[in-house]
């Protein structure tokens, strides 16, 4: 037995387990900054040394360490070589110990063992790096200067993205078709500038005029993505907390083991930096509310961002070092939601001269210029034990109290600013005493007015929608007292009721006032124009009623003599008329275009798979494009950054509209022709086609088919009439006649 | 005109044929009647019975003399048009889902369903017109399986000894049926089950509808796609219009689905395309279900669509249908 087992063959298995021995010097640490010491201090301070690196997380023995000692004077030589367990340990050390204080007099100097030699050989002499070529990049806004200014948009179906040119029918055209695959969905951002895709593997942002990547952000499953409102910084969100591999990849782009758990991740857009990761502190409350996004709220101008933590307070960062902006929170009881203030136009003008005062760095300027208003927000607390609930604006970073109202019987706010921060609108949903019935107060501040007027609305039925007339005093809401309202089930559409109202001027006294009401709709969906003006209603989500809207708000307004406060002069709610109906089945978005010319609605089949699709109307409600199309999923206008024109630049252009607009007409006609010609000529073409192709068939098939005997033609070619004459006996009766 | 509501079964119908003159029009359906009708006012002549099974698909011959049908009861059966009496009946082991005459009507092709075991087979019959019909063979003229997807539509075409075929994975092909063997197919003429195959009145060209949601015309001896039509809902029947340049498809959402689906949604109309622009022209509501088969007049005077719904409409065209020029002036050839 014994001699047959000597025989057997373990190479196999010897093999297989064969330790790898570890036998490069990368595991080896050379440490500088050692006090040199004598013999006697040795076993000191390699336990000091060792306790030095333990401190840091990476534990060594003295057995570990060998120190080379100069034999002429008895004494060390000021380093040490360190031997580490592996390679990532000596990584570690090696960043966490390099200039490190060791006492007073000493600081460690941590090189590899195998980077001494390079350091060695490492040639003296200067030579002058070579200057890398200057290639210009793609113009990320490329696409404004489209010479027939038209717009842009995405759309996204199936597995497929296409971006599209929308202008005259003839203009309408594929820009690209790129092939990006495996992603959740496309978002632009709000400039327009690039358009992000939501991969497994984190974020990816597109642009210029080929379409070519720009930059990744690496927040693995990433869900949801929020840009900041000047493109500086985007905000990611996944579900799943971050968990760091070992081994991944480490530096500013990448998330660190200490962003271990979170699910928020702030990036920099530009350098693709991460600054910082939040925990999604919704855990206790996520059960019960949906979480609210954007969960990062940013100030207009990109400095700061916020979020909220409900019930106890509102932490705002500092940007871009991200750091909680005077080191502490505002510190809110019951706090539970918050608004930046929209930066206006004049807001952005001003704060423009202020950075330019500022620039300048001569004190008296600065003063002499109207210095900008302060970032604002807004936010509300509920009743708690004896305090009434109350809506606070503050100003920021001041953090001054501007004004404060208290609100009774709430049962839940809404927070709705004008895009200019002229208006804020508190819609109140309040109970009465006994909790039964609910309805609504509307609180507008007027934010530009001195002390901040309040004005209340109260208003009888449950407002299930509002919106502001962008840069206009007006807004429109949606109301209802059907009993559905709340419960909704298949089948059932809501009766809705909208009204408009606008501020009206004068009388020492600004009010804001019904313009006029629609009633018994079904629209629940307001959608204003983003130029103002006009404003569609409609009917979102259900299977029965797609109606679409479309009203003028101002139309017994001749546009070139639209002048501030004319409308007083009109009767009251005159220029409100209906400019066109349309429908557009079990539509699920309505979104306008940046230019407020046209609307494109759409079906999408992560709703739902009926008839999925967009259609694209002008403002008037008339048609200009349909299209069904399966599994279509999105539809999203290229957002416009804001113009470039100075307010000079843009009154000359009103100033001139007739002139610039007879060159359009010039063009319309001439395109209307040609593309008739065109046209005509196509369908020439294909008649022609046709006809020679039937020509061809037949004279194939001349000789077989004869051949077969009864050619199916010959026959019914001709055709006969046949007279034939029935005479049909329906009864014969006899009758004897009696005389 | 007014349509004319052909309340005649009570399930589904299945395919509808107009005889050579147009004067009658032939209906079977799912439960296991076939009608016949006068097309100009909708009277029912009457009916042949004895199948035990849904009737899949009719045929008439050119002189209105036979008719075959084919039923889910495994059987084919041929009858004498004018007295309703069944002549022979041939039995398969499954159920024959498509028959067809040649355009001398001394043959019948017919298609039986692949199931227990069974391959899907073609089989060609010759059609002894002598004497009172009722002495045919009982052996098929000419047998054979096709290779790879099952086969569901198939007419003569002009060419001697071959047939044109409809397949299940979208093919359209040309079979020798004395051989078996494929003498020219297109892979990719549809990518899902054909449904429908109607032959232009020459036999030179023929349309296919499909449940991938197109319609296309293809020339019977190249099998090159022609002309394509494509609408937004899984078609069941195309068919040409003489005369005029259009074709007709029906269609709608699948069966099983409708009762998950509106009205509205389902799709249940009839459209006409401009058979050389490829463009749609016309639609035609009517149906509460599904249209599953569409036939024209040969004269091109009415058409006829038969639905899921159990009904069979019969459309008249009216005067402006001939006279109407959308797109100007233009000869096009039939």
């Amino acid at each position: 037995m014994a001699a047959t087992t000597d025989d057997i063959d373990y190479s196999d298995i010897e093999a297989k387990y064969h330790v790898q021995y570890d036998d490069s010097f990368d595991n080896l640490l050379v440490v500088d900054g050692i006090p040199v010491i004598d013999k006697s201090k040795l076993e000191k301070l390699l336990a000091k040394i060792c306790k030095e690196f333990s401190r840091k997380g990476i534990s060594i023995k003295p057995d570990d360490i060998h120190m080379p000692w100069d034999d002429t004077t008895g004494k060390s030589q000021g380093f040490i070589f360190v031997e580490f367990k592996n390679v990532d340990d000596a990584n570690l050390a090696l960043a966490a110990m390099h200039n490190h204080p060791f006492d007073a007099k000493h600081q460690f100097k941590v090189n590899r063992f195998t980077d001494i030699e390079r350091y060695e050989q490492l040639d003296e002499t200067y030579v002058e790096p070579e200057v890398e070529e200057y290639t210009p990049r793609e113009h990320l806004r490329a696409w404004l200067a489209d010479p027939q200014g038209r717009d842009q948009y995405v759309t996204y179906r199936g597995e497929d993205v296409e971006i599209h040119w929308h202008g005259k029918p003839s203009q309408s055209e594929l820009a690209m078709k790129p092939d990006w695959k495996d992603f959740l969905y496309v978002a632009w951002s709000p400039l327009g500038t690039c358009i992000a895709t939501l991969h497994r593997q984190g974020v990816r942002l597109w642009g210029g005029s080929s379409w070519k990547p720009q930059q990744r952000f690496a927040h693995p499953l990433v869900k949801l993505i929020d840009f900041s409102p000047c493109e500086q910084y985007l905000v990611t969100w996944s579900n799943e907390p971050i968990v760091v591999p070992e081994g991944a990849p480490q530096g500013p782009q990448y998330l660190s083991p200490d962003d271990e758990g979170n699910n928020i991740a702030v990036w920099d857009i530009k350098s693709g930096d991460l600054l910082r990761t939040f925990p999604s502190h919704a855990d206790d409350t996520a059960a019960k509310k949906q979480m609210q996004w954007p969960a990062l709220k940013w100030s207009p101008d990109d400095k700061f961002v916020a979020r909220v933590t409900p019930g106890q307070m509102i932490s705002v960062h500092e940007l871009p070092s991200m750091y909680l902006h005077g080191k502490k929170s505002l510190k809110i009881e019951g706090v539970v939601d918050f608004e930046w203030c929209p930066q206006g136009d004049k807001d952005r003008e001003d704060a423009e001269k202020d950075a330019q005062a500022a620039s300048s760095g001569s004190g008296a300027s600065a003063k002499a210029v109207k210095k900008a208003r302060e970032n604002m927000l807004v936010y509300w607390t509920p009743e708690v034990a004896n305090q009434p609930a109350r809506v606070t604006l503050l100003g920021f970073p001041s953090r001054a109290i501007l004004r404060q109202k208290n609100l009774f019987n709430v049962t839940e706010c809404k927070l709705y600013w004008q895009n200019q921060g002229d208006f804020l609108c508190v819609k109140v949903d309040r109970h009465t005493k006994t909790k039964k019935s609910i309805f609504c107060n509307l609180e507008i501040f007027r934010v530009r007015e001195k002390d901040y007027p309040v004005e209340v609305l109260e208003l009888k039925d449950t407002v299930t929608d509002f919106s502001w007339e962008p840069k206009g005093e007006r807004f429109a809401i949606v109301s209802s007292s059907d009993p559905n309202l709340g419960n909704p089930g298949p089948g059932i559409t809501i009766k809705t009721d909208v009204s408009f109202y606008q501020l009206e001027h004068g009388n020492g006294k600004n009010d804001f006032k019904l313009l006029r009401t629609l009633s018994s709709r079904t629209s629940n969906a307001i959608r204003w124009s983003p130029r103002g003006r006009h404003v569609v209603l409609a009917t979102v989500g259900s299977s029965s009623k797609s109606e679409l809207e479309f009203w003028d708000l101002d139309f017994n307004m001749d546009d070139a003599g639209r002048r501030e406060g004319q409308v007083s002069k009109d009767e009251w709610g005159s220029g409100i008329q209906l400019l066109g109906t349309a429908d557009h089945y079990a539509l699920t978005d309505v979104e306008w275009d940046p230019s407020g010319r046209y609307l494109a609605t759409s079906a999408s089949s992560w709703t739902h798979t009926l008839e999925n699709g967009y259609a694209i109307w002008d403002f008037r409600g008339q048609e200009i494009t349909k299209q069904i199309q399966d599994r279509f999923k999105q539809f999203i206008w290229r957002p416009r950054p804001r113009t470039l024109l100075t307010k000079e630049q843009q009154r000359q252009v009103r100033k001139n509209l007739r002139e610039y607009s007879r060159a359009f007409d010039e063009d319309d006609a001439a395109e209307e022709s040609n593309v008739s010609a065109e046209l005509i000529a196509l369908r020439k073409r294909l008649v022609d086609e046709w006809n020679a192709w039937r020509a061809r068939s037949k004279a194939e098939f001349l000789g077989e088919g004869h051949k077969t005997g009864k050619g199916t033609d010959s026959r019914s070619s001709e055709k006969e009439e046949i007279e034939v004459w029935i005479d049909e006996v329906i009864d014969q009766v006899e009758e004897e006649v009696l005389e | 005109m007014r349509p004319i509501l052909l309340q005649g079964h009570e399930r589904s119908l299945t395919q509808i044929k107009f005889n050579a003159e147009g004067d009658l029009l032939f209906s079977c359906s799912k439960d296991h009647v076939i009608n016949v009708w006068y097309s100009h006012n909708g009277e029912r002549l009457g009916t042949y019975d004895g199948n035990n099974g849904s009737v899949w698909t009719v045929d008439i011959d050119s002189e209105s003399r036979f008719l075959v049908s084919g039923a889910a009861d495994n059987t084919l059966r041929l009858w004498n048009v004018a007295t309703g009496k069944c002549l022979y009946t041939w039995e398969f082991p499954t159920a024959v889902k498509r028959v067809a005459f040649n355009e001398d009507d001394t043959k019948v092709v017919c298609i039986t369903e692949q199931r227990m075991g069974h391959k899907c087979a073609v089989r060609v019959f010759d059609i002894n017109r002598e004497g009172e019909g009722t002495d045919q063979s009982e052996e098929p003229a000419y047998f054979f399986n096709p290779i790879g997807s099952k086969a569901t539509v198939c007419a003569f075409t002009l060419m001697p000894n071959v047939i044109i075929t409809g397949h299940e994975s979208g093919k359209v092909a040309l079979f020798n049926y004395k051989t078996g063997e494929e003498i020219e197919s297109n892979e990719r003429a549809h990518s899902d089950v054909v449904t429908d195959l109607q032959l232009s009145k020459d036999r030179t060209y023929c349309v296919t509808s499909s449940k991938d949601k197109i319609a296309r015309i293809h020339d019977i001896k190249s099998l090159m796609v022609i002309k394509t039509y494509t609408t937004e809902t899984p078609l069941n029947s195309a068919a040409l219009a003489p005369t005029r340049p259009y074709v007709l498809l029906g269609g709608g959402q699948e069966a099983m689905h409708v009762t998950t689906t509106s009205l509205r949604q389902g799709k249940f109309e009839t459209r006409f395309w401009h058979k050389v622009y490829e463009e749609e022209v016309g639609r035609v509501k009517g149906h509460f279900g599904p249209i599953n088969t569409i036939a024209v007049h040969p004269a091109g005077t009415c058409y006829a669509s038969g639905g899921e719904d159990g009904f069979v409409r019969v459309h008249h065209f009216d005067d402006s249908y001939f006279k109407a020029q959308p797109y100007g002036v233009v000869e096009i050839d039939d």
